[in-house]
Parts: C-alpha cells; sequence; structure tokens
C-alpha cells in the first residue's frame, strides 16, 4: 500500500522529465534559429580614472558574445578587453579606454559585438571615480553621519516636548507617524523599483524589490506574533516598537544612502549635494516618528542613542556602498527590504491606535488623528521638494 | 563664463532652499570633501600621462577579410565579357548575382548585407560610351530585388521592376552618356534595400580615352547596425579606416584618378576632404562640367565625380570625409607618396 502511494506520486514526475528531456532534445518544433542574434552585454560600472575609462561589464544573455569595437561619444576608440574580448554566459570582463574626458561633460561609451549588437553606456557628467582609500572611505562616512544620525537625533530632541501631551494628542503624533511611513513605503518602493530597472533584465529587479518586501514584511510580521506569544504579552512594548520603526527607517536610510553615495561616485556632485541636505531635512521627522511611541514611558539617553543609531547608521554604511561598490541588483534588495520593514511598522502601528481607540470606546478615525495623518503625509511631501528633481 | 554663472545660480539656489543649516552642511562640506562642484578638469595631466598619440586611435595592421575587400575594390573593374557585334558595336555582358551575405565592416564586426556579387559596394562595371551593354542579373537572395542604373536608356530597362528571388533578368541598354553613373537596388522599401549593400560604381569611359592615370575607385557608404535611421560606421568601399591602416601607395608626380561617389544612407551628404593638397573635381565624371580646383568637396546622396590629383611631394597625405563624426567613425584614410 505504501510503495503504491510513492509510485503513484512518482509517476507524472517521470513523464514530466520525458517531456522535458524530447524538448531539449528536438527543440520546440516551431523554429530552430533565433531571427537575430540575442547577445546581451551589461555594463555595470563605468569606472573614470586619470586616463579614461574603466567598464565592468557581463554577459547575462544566452549566448557567448565577443565584443569587437568601441566607440566613445561617436569616434572609435582603442581599448583592452581583460581576460579576452569573447565572455561567456554569465562571464564578467574588464574594458580598458584610454580617452581624454572633459570635466563635467557628458560621455557615451558604445560597446559593439561581432553580430552588431550596442550595448551603451553613459556618464552625465565625469568626474573622477573616487578612490577606494582611507580619507574618502571617511569623508563618506561623514556624509551618511550627517544624513542619518544627526537629524534623527535631532528630531528625537522634541521627546520632551512631546511628552507633556495627552493620550488623545499622543495618538494624533502616532497617527502623524504612519502618515510619514507611508510616504516612506511608497518612495523606497519607487527607489527601489527604478534602481532594479537598471539592473540585467536577467535579474528581474522589479521581482526582487517584491521579493524583499513581502518577505521582509511577513518574517516581521511572524517573528512579533511568535515572540508576544511566547511572552504572553498584550500588544508592544513601546520600547519595542520604537526599535521596530529604527529598524525600517533605518534600511531606508540606507537607500538614502545609496542614492548619495552613488549620485557623486556618478559625478553628480551637484544632485549629491542637494540630496544631502534634503535627506537631512527630510530625517529631522523621522526622529519625531521614533520618539512618538516611547511617548508612553519613561525612556533613558541610552535608549535614544541606541534608536538613533539603529536608524541613521545605515546612511553611512549605503553611502559607502553607493560610492565604492554600486550595484542595481543589491540596492534593489535593499530597498525592497526597506520597504517591506517599513510596511510592518504602519500595520503595528495603525493595530496599535484603533486598539487603544476600541478600549476608550473612540472612532480611530478621529479628527485630531486625521489630521494627524494628514500633516504626516504633507511634511514628507514638501520636505521631498530637496530631494526630487 | 558659463560655468562661474553656473556655480553661482547654484550655490544661491542651494542657500535659498536648504536654509541656515544646509548653508552650514555645504560650508562644512566643500571645506573637506574631495568632491569639488567645479572640479579640476583631467584634460591637462590626462593627455601628457595617456600613452596615445594622434590619429592611432584606430591602428589594426591586419588584413582583415573586410579589408581586403575594400583594398581590391579600389583598384579592381570588371569590363565584362567582350565580343563584337555583326554592326561592329562592342558587346559587353556582365553577370550580377544578387547574395545575401555577412561582410566584415569594421574589425570584427559583421553587417548581414545583400550584396551584388559578393561584396559591398558592388562591382564597378566599366565600359566605353556606344557600347551595347548586358546585364544578366541572377536573384539568389532571400528578397526581390533590382537594379537601378543611373544614365540615359529606355524606361523599360531602368531597374523599377522586382526580380523575386530565384528569377533572372537581363538589362539591355547602349552606354550613355560618358561619365561616371552609379547602380542601386530600386526595391521597396528603397532606404533598406539600398542601405543593405546594393550598389557601386558604373564607369563610361568617353569615345576618346582619357589621359593615363592610377586610377581608384571609391564609394562613400555608411552602416546602420542597430537599424535606428543612424550610421554607427562611416567607410570608403565599405570598411573602416582600412586605408588609414594600409595607405593607398602611389607616386610622386603620377596623375591620381578617383572615381568617387556617395551611397551613404540616412545622412544627407558627405564630403571628401585632401590634406596638404589641391585637385581638380569633375561632377558627375564630365569634362564639360565645370570642375572646382579645391582640396574639399561635397555630395548628396547618389551624387558622384571624378577626382584628378598630382602630388608634389613625397610623404603620407591624409583624406577623410569633413565631417568629423564620419571621420572618426571610420571614413578616415591615407595616400603615401614615395
Ligand atoms: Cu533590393
Amino acid at each position: 500500500m505504501k510503495g503504491k502511494g510513492i509510485i503513484t506520486g512518482l509517476i507524472p514526475l517521470i513523464i514530466l522529465i520525458g517531456v522535458l528531456g524530447f524538448v531539449l532534445k528536438n527543440g520546440a518544433g516551431v523554429e530552430k534559429d533565433p531571427a537575430a542574434p540575442i547577445e546581451v552585454l551589461n555594463i555595470e560600472r563605468i569606472k573614470v580614472t586619470n586616463t579614461g575609462f574603466e567598464l565592468s561589464v557581463s554577459n547575462t544573455g544566452p549566448t557567448p558574445l565577443t565584443i569587437s569595437q568601441v566607440m566613445v561619444n561617436d569616434s572609435v576608440w582603442n581599448y583592452s578587453v581583460s581576460p579576452q574580448a569573447t565572455l561567456e554566459r554569465f562571464e564578467e570582463g574588464k574594458i580598458n579606454i584610454a580617452y581624454p574626458w572633459v570635466e563635467g561633460d557628458p560621455h557615451t561609451i558604445k560597446l559593439i559585438t561581432e553580430n552588431g549588437i550596442i550595448t551603451e553606456g553613459a556618464l552625465a557628467a565625469t568626474t573622477l571615480t573616487p578612490e577606494t582609500n582611507r580619507s574618502n572611505f571617511l569623508n563618506y562616512g561623514l556624509i551618511g553621519f550627517y544624513v542619518g544620525i544627526v537629524p534623527i537625533t535631532l528630531g528625537l530632541l522634541w521627546y520632551p516636548f512631546m511628552k507633556r501631551f495627552s493620550r488623545k494628542w499622543i495618538n494624533s503624533i502616532l497617527a502623524l507617524t504612519v502618515g510619514l511611513l507611508l510616504f516612506l513605503f511608497v518612495g523606497t518602493l519607487a527607489d527601489g523599483f527604478e534602481i532594479g530597472a537598471e539592473a540585467p533584465s536577467v535579474f528581474q529587479g522589479n521581482m526582487i524589490v517584491i521579493i524583499g518586501a513581502s518577505l521582509t514584511f511577513l518574517l516581521l510580521i511572524g517573528f512579533d506574533q511568535y515572540q508576544q506569544r511566547k511572552q504572553e504579552k498584550k500588544g508592544y512594548s513601546p520600547f519595542g516598537m520604537a526599535l521596530l520603526m529604527a529598524t525600517g527607517i533605518g534600511l531606508h536610510n540606507f537607500g538614502e544612502g545609496l542614492a548619495i553615495g552613488s549620485s557623486f561616485s556618478l559625478g553628480e556632485a551637484a544632485l549629491g549635494t542637494f540630496l544631502i541636505i534634503g535627506f537631512t531635512l527630510h530625517n529631522i521627522t523621522e526622529g519625531i516618528g521614533i520618539a512618538a511611541p516611547l511617548l508612553k514611558t519613561t525612556p533613558r539617553l541610552k535608549d535614544f542613542l541606541l534608536l538613533g543609531g539603529i536608524a541613521g547608521a545605515p546612511a553611512i554604511l549605503g553611502t559607502w556602498v553607493g560610492a565604492f561598490i554600486f550595484s542595481p541588483i543589491w540596492g534593489a534588495l535593499f530597498l525592497g527590504i526597506g520597504a517591506g520593514a517599513i510596511i510592518q511598522v504602519i500595520y503595528v502601528i495603525t493595530k496599535m491606535l484603533i486598539d487603544d481607540h476600541r478600549t476608550h470606546r473612540e472612532p480611530s478615525v478621529s479628527w485630531l488623528n486625521l489630521s494627524g495623518f494628514t500633516i504626516g503625509l504633507l511634511i514628507m511631501y514638501f520636505t521631498a521638494f530637496f530631494v526630487k528633481f | 563664463m558659463s560655468e562661474e554663472n553656473k556655480v553661482s545660480r547654484r550655490d544661491i539656489l542651494k542657500m535659498g532652499t536648504a536654509g541656515a543649516f544646509g548653508v552650514a552642511g555645504t560650508y562644512y562640506f566643500n571645506k573637506m570633501a574631495q568632491f569639488p562642484t567645479v572640479a579640476k578638469a583631467a584634460n591637462g595631466s590626462s593627455h601628457k600621462t595617456s600613452h596615445h598619440s594622434n590619429h592611432s586611435n584606430m591602428i589594426d595592421k591586419t588584413k582583415t577579410t573586410g579589408y581586403k575587400m575594400a583594398e581590391r575594390l579600389l583598384t579592381e573593374f570588371d569590363y565584362g565579357k567582350v565580343t563584337k557585334l555583326p554592326n561592329g558595336q562592342t558587346l559587353r555582358e556582365y553577370e550580377v548575382v544578387a547574395i545575401d551575405k555577412e561582410i566584415e565592416i569594421a574589425k570584427g564586426i559583421k553587417f548581414p548585407g545583400w550584396t551584388y556579387n559578393g561584396t559591398i559596394p558592388g562591382p564597378t562595371f566599366r565600359c566605353t560610351e556606344g557600347d551595347l551593354l548586358r546585364f544578366h542579373f541572377i536573384n539568389k537572395g532571400s528578397h526581390p530585388h533590382s537594379i537601378h542604373f543611373h544614365g540615359i536608356h529606355p524606361p523599360e530597362m531602368d531597374g523599377l521592376t522586382s526580380i523575386f528571388p530565384g528569377q533572372k533578368f537581363t538589362y539591355e541598354f547602349e552606354a550613355k552618356p560618358y561619365g561616371l553613373q552609379i547602380y542601386h537596388c530600386h526595391v521597396l522599401p528603397l532606404a533598406r534595400h539600398i542601405h543593405k549593400g546594393l550598389y557601386g560604381n558604373f564607369i563610361i569611359d568617353p569615345k576618346k580615352p582619357r589621359e593615363p592615370a592610377f586610377e581608384l575607385n571609391m564609394v562613400m557608404n555608411g552602416f546602420d547596425l542597430d537599424l535606428d535611421g543612424a550610421n554607427e560606421f562611416y567607410t570608403v568601399n565599405g570598411y573602416a579606416f582600412a586605408f588609414m591602416n594600409h595607405p593607398i601607395k602611389i607616386k610622386k608626380d603620377q596623375l591620381v584618378r578617383i572615381y568617387l561617389s556617395n551611397l551613404t544612407e540616412f545622412d544627407l551628404l558627405n564630403s571628401f576632404h585632401l590634406h596638404a593638397n589641391y585637385f581638380t573635381y569633375y561632377p558627375t565624371g564630365r569634362n564639360d562640367n565645370p570642375s572646382q580646383f579645391t582640396d574639399t568637396i561635397m555630395q548628396c546622396q547618389g551624387e558622384r565625380g571624378i577626382i584628378e590629383v598630382r602630388f608634389p611631394y613625397a610623404g603620407t597625405y591624409m583624406f577623410h570625409a569633413h565631417v568629423s563624426e564620419f571621420a572618426e567613425l571610420g571614413w578616415m584614410g591615407f595616400f603615401e607618396v614615395e
């Protein structure tokens, strides 16, 4: 009986393998050769050096390809490829082009394969790529510090002021936090899709964002429920909630750091400077958000430092990654995780708000709460003007 | 000046938008940072440090298949199979086959071309004014094609009728007027059929022969690899930088005659510029047309003419399209005068 059960399970599997084998061996029967050669060459990074450009490329197409010509700004140019001009599937290569580039000018680099497939890489405003040395490392770290830790800590400084509020007002500040977070969630998701679109299509950047976001959301919820059951507590501890927020915001700030670091390394220093200013202003409000759940307790200074660090320090990390090892696919993954973490915090706070108002027999969408939520959204909307172009 | 403006405008914007905190922050960043908004240019230093010298960006001394084709077309003229008709007229018969063929148009770059007799441009047909010409055309390609000759002939021989794959057709007409003609496919869509490579030069010599000279055939053309309506490579005789890496050898004071035509698609004009010398240009290859003594001429699509030149000094003379973009994308070469 048991053996029979296994066999009935195996039969479809065996047939499936047979069918796949047949198709692999004989083709789909429609067409044997593609109409045009399918070659996919990806330019992963263009490093600008004193003598020219250094491109990291990879072959993500189904067949090997050969790089045969290189053009810079509509001029055929000398180049060298290592390890060799022919790249196997998923093989990576480096292209060196000695070119007298002009500071601040746009440069377009075309790679042409043997079959005439053209891959284009562009530098919007060319400038030396920062070298990975200690002083640069420190400088970028400082930027991250200013964008992440400083404003969030400044936001947390409103805590004593907010502490005087009554329960209803505290709830409206929590609603305001939901507004802030909703804005951050949409923004983070959109940034993730934007960066993901730059990744080689074989990796499906958009799906990476979705996978990152949904798995993070579910994992965090699951982890929470597990902990709650274990400790048999009702609701969240305020500090635990603040910690949760700080984590979500931290991942979001990693994305901000990524944007700043990569804009500098792509030669858009003016944009980078605007981003620094914009994100800094923007992030003060994140500090308010993190402080909000703590209003019901008496936190210590140490707790604030910890929260500020968790929410702000990832910006430093992001700036480094963006400047020195930027890769669209990792950017997409991190931003997806950030979005997932943020939506989880929104879920938790909203649930808490509803529960709290229910126990006091009040409507949860009160005028005060609605105003708080709206103000939260609007604050984010207007401070985001500094970082959108 | 413009750069100064840009910077100050940006600075003002920054101050206006960011407020005191932002200003303090920027000030600090600028002071310590390695990322200046106005940066030191790479120009000076990189020119000194980089190892490449002027006009050496496409060095390739190997004799590739593509180069050999361009070199062969430079001096090869197809006079056809010659017989005498009963009335004493010379009959020339040519075999022309349309073939789909991959052509190397720059080192390592394959172009899926449509060709006459397997080359881009096609063979240079040559005859004398008054000869009876028979072009036996066989279409072995994958699309309908034709041959449209420039010159004076009965309209039914004009190549407007498509000859389908596997079919044959014989174009028959008397060679006139003398000069440099061209021929190309005239099947719709026209731009695609011509750009794919179906064109060439067609020389009708005058009855009174021209002065003996070292004769060269040059067809200016371009290749659009990604079918976006703009060419990636510009060449003479179909191969980028062919005569730059292998200069055309010429003797001092020798008369050089170049049959030059423009069959570039997607660009309105192409041009020919000679360095350190002047030439006489005969539009359409006619001695009775007003000629020019110059170092630069331009031709629109389908235009052609004869260049006659002597080199008084030994040395290397560059020639190229005077549209710098075309030159840097392959239409550039050298004469080496000994
Ligand atoms: Cu045709």
